[in-house]
């Protein structure tokens, strides 16, 4: 991502005669036609979607607006998006920088495979990663029978009395969640790992540092800004993930649903108010994150990351 | 260490909140039409309930296509009580994993089936294409919204209504496949459950005529105004039946059995048929229906049991892989 900015910013760096030996000057309508057709379609795909949210939320006015947020379905939506994040953002953040650490600073047998394994839930239709799950745990799965209501001869009995609910309650919820948001971390930290190099490392280690001493005060300032870069789009796509989550929700409303599930359900209950109301709630968290990630963007460029 | 303290705080909430939630909990698993019905019956059996034991009821609802609602139970959905669009997904509760009786159907009157219901057209105002009956959704240039069989229950009725119609009008099966086929040549989407269909035709405004459950069409009236949209009500249709039963294994878990079964006989009182009638589902007790009479009209209406066989039958012959609905699908 930053090589790359910092590639286009080289390429339209701006000669002070208005026209360089180098650089194609196209005539004014052709560059006025191209922004026109950018700037269009930035309008119709981004902008329009965002004004409509905000203007269907506040149709009724303000107090529908805000009075759609009293509902105990949506504060239930609501806890339960926020708990979910709340463990996906801080258990991904732990697995990247750990994979991102293992495949940028060593070589060992099968590290394809492992870079393979880490983008598979990208591959992967977030359907079809909510299916795995009740393949695995639902009462006809492999594990079913343990769970839940399940009824297996010798543990039956025991799961019972624990209750324990994986699929149709909040650990399935949390795992799906997980599941799709595993890639984000990693992905931002091993091109940026991968391009450092180890030599501060080698440095740190020779001059008597420890290995965690090295790799606190070594490793992770290098690479915070890119750290917080992947949480921040981790955490926007926990909150947001709706196919994954749909699968082994359930829908039990003020009890399984998050607050994209719970968008579907006001707007085919012909709630419409309510549903952009909570749609807008999503779009906030969106564009909050958008400017968190420009900040972090824009720090990073100033520390020099 | 911070986010350490954010997720122990946020987990000893979820543990509190789960355990202040102690009373007695049902979860009623329905399929998607029902939400209006279930919210208004919820709330009075609550009070009866209430009145009547004492105990407090918390009742949680599920809603989504039949089909895949039952799926969801087979997979360990914990429901007290499923209430769905037709028998053939609760005995897939049964079939799949034991989770009640065979004979279900037989624990309460009338085939389990407190209410009843059938399929009509809902048209755009002034029925602009002219949609009369079964004949004019297969003409070329009708777009025709129904949602997808294999996973709604609604669609499934919507089928066989068609196909009734089809086979009183030619007397053949053949002829009657050929009807279907060219009926679902001018369906342009299928959506998962019949309320996903609804609002395709009403909010996103595609296609001419949707057929669907009659208290769906008079729900999408009354939400929308009268003025956008007119029933049409065919010649010949079916008498659905959407059945509900007591999940055995589950409330035999959680220790609800008697109120879960309370619940379910509370369908059929007065207040229970009342609250049916006001959703615009057709009431069983003949007392509540001929209140309602004026609401529903009267029309010629076929069963599942003396036309297909029953539920059973129909479902293995149209809409089990490789049926009649994929061979006409697939064309």
């Amino acid at each position: 991502m930053a090589a790359l900015a910092a590639t286009s910013s080289l390429a339209v760096k701006p000669s002070p005669h208005g026209a360089g030996p180098r650089v194609i000057r196209n005539p004014w309508w052709v560059r006025a036609f191209f922004m026109t057709v950018a700037l269009l379609f930035v309008l119709c795909f981004l902008v329009l979607p965002l004004v409509a949210v905000f203007t269907e939320a506040l149709r009724k006015g303000m107090s529908a607006y805000f009075h759609s947020f009293t509902d105990p379905d949506v504060l239930s939506a609501l806890r339960l998006t926020l708990l979910t994040a709340a463990i996906a953002v801080p258990a991904n953040l732990v697995f990247g920088v750990a994979a991102a650490w293992c495949i940028a600073k060593f070589d060992f047998y099968g590290k394809s495979l492992l870079t393979t394994l880490i983008d598979l839930p990208f591959a992967v239709s977030p359907v079809i990663s909510g299916l795995i799950y009740v393949l695995v745990f639902g009462l006809q799965g492999w594990f079913g029978p343990y769970l839940g209501a399940g009824d297996h001869p010798w543990f039956g009995a025991w799961f019972n009395a624990q209750d324990i609910r994986i699929i149709f309650a909040v650990p399935g919820i949390v795992l799906a969640t997980i599941f799709v948001t595993f890639p984000f971390v990693a992905r931002e930290l091993i091109p940026l790992m991968q391009a450092q190099g180890n030599d501060e490392e080698y440095a740190a280690l020779t001059l008597g540092a420890s290995g965690w001493q090295t790799f606190w005060r070594v490793t992770v300032p290098n690479i915070k800004w890119g750290l917080f870069y992947g949480v921040i789009l981790c955490n926007a796509r926990a909150m947001g993930e709706f196919g994954a989550v749909s699968v082994v929700s359930g829908h039990i409303r003020g009890e399984t649903n998050t607050l994209p599930l719970h968008v579907e359900i006001l707007y085919n209950e012909y709630n419409f108010v309510a549903a952009f109301a909570v749609s807008s709630l999503l779009a906030l968290l969106a564009l909050l994150t958008l400017l968190l990630k420009s900040l972090v963007e824009w720090r990073a460029k100033k520390g020099g990351a | 260490m911070k986010i350490k303290t954010l997720i122990l705080a946020t987990l000893a909430l979820g543990i509190t909140a789960a355990a202040s939630a102690k009373s007695v909990e049902l979860l009623n698993v329905s399929y998607d039409p029902t939400r209006e019905l279930y919210q208004e019956f919820n709330s009075a059996f609550i009070k009866y309930w209430k009145a009547k034991t004492g105990d407090d009821v918390i009742i949680k609802q599920s809603h989504g296509g039949s089909g895949k609602q039952a799926r969801s139970v087979i997979d360990g959905l914990p429901a007290d009580v499923v209430t769905l669009a037709l028998s053939a997904d609760i005995d897939a509760l049964y079939t799949n994993g034991r989770l009640l009786p065979q004979d279900w159907q037989k624990r309460l009157p009338q085939n389990s089936t407190p209410y009843t219901s059938t399929i009509v057209f809902l048209v755009r105002k002034g029925n602009p294409k002219g949609v009369r009956d079964w004949d004019d959704l297969v003409k070329p240039g009708v777009s025709v919204i129904t949602p997808n069989p294999k996973t709604s229950g609604g669609a499934r009725w919507n089928y066989l209504a068609a196909w009734g119609y089809a086979r009183h009008k030619s007397g053949t099966e053949e002829a009657a496949q050929k009807f279907v086929a060219a009926l679902y040549k001018n369906v342009p989407v299928l959506d998962s459950g019949a309320r996903g269909a609804t609002t395709t035709f009403v909010q996103r405004g595609i296609g001419d005529v949707a057929i669907t459950w009659e208290n769906e069409a008079f729900l999408a009236l009354k939400e929308f105004g009268a003025g956008q949209f007119e029933i049409v009500v065919p010649s010949l249709s079916i008498l659905a039946e959407p059945p509900v039963a007591v999940v055995d294994k589950v409330v035999k878990k959680k220790g609800t059995a008697g109120v879960a079964k309370a619940y379910l006989e509370y369908l059929y009182s007065d207040e229970g048929q009342d609250i049916a009638g006001r959703n615009f589902y057709r009431p069983r007790n003949p007392a509540v229906a001929a209140k309602y009479a004026s609401v529903f009209p009267q029309l010629q209406l076929v069963t599942i049991d003396a036309e297909f066989g029953g539920w059973t039958k129909a479902q293995k012959t149209h809409f089990a892989d490789g049926g009649v609905f994929d061979q006409i699908y697939a064309k």
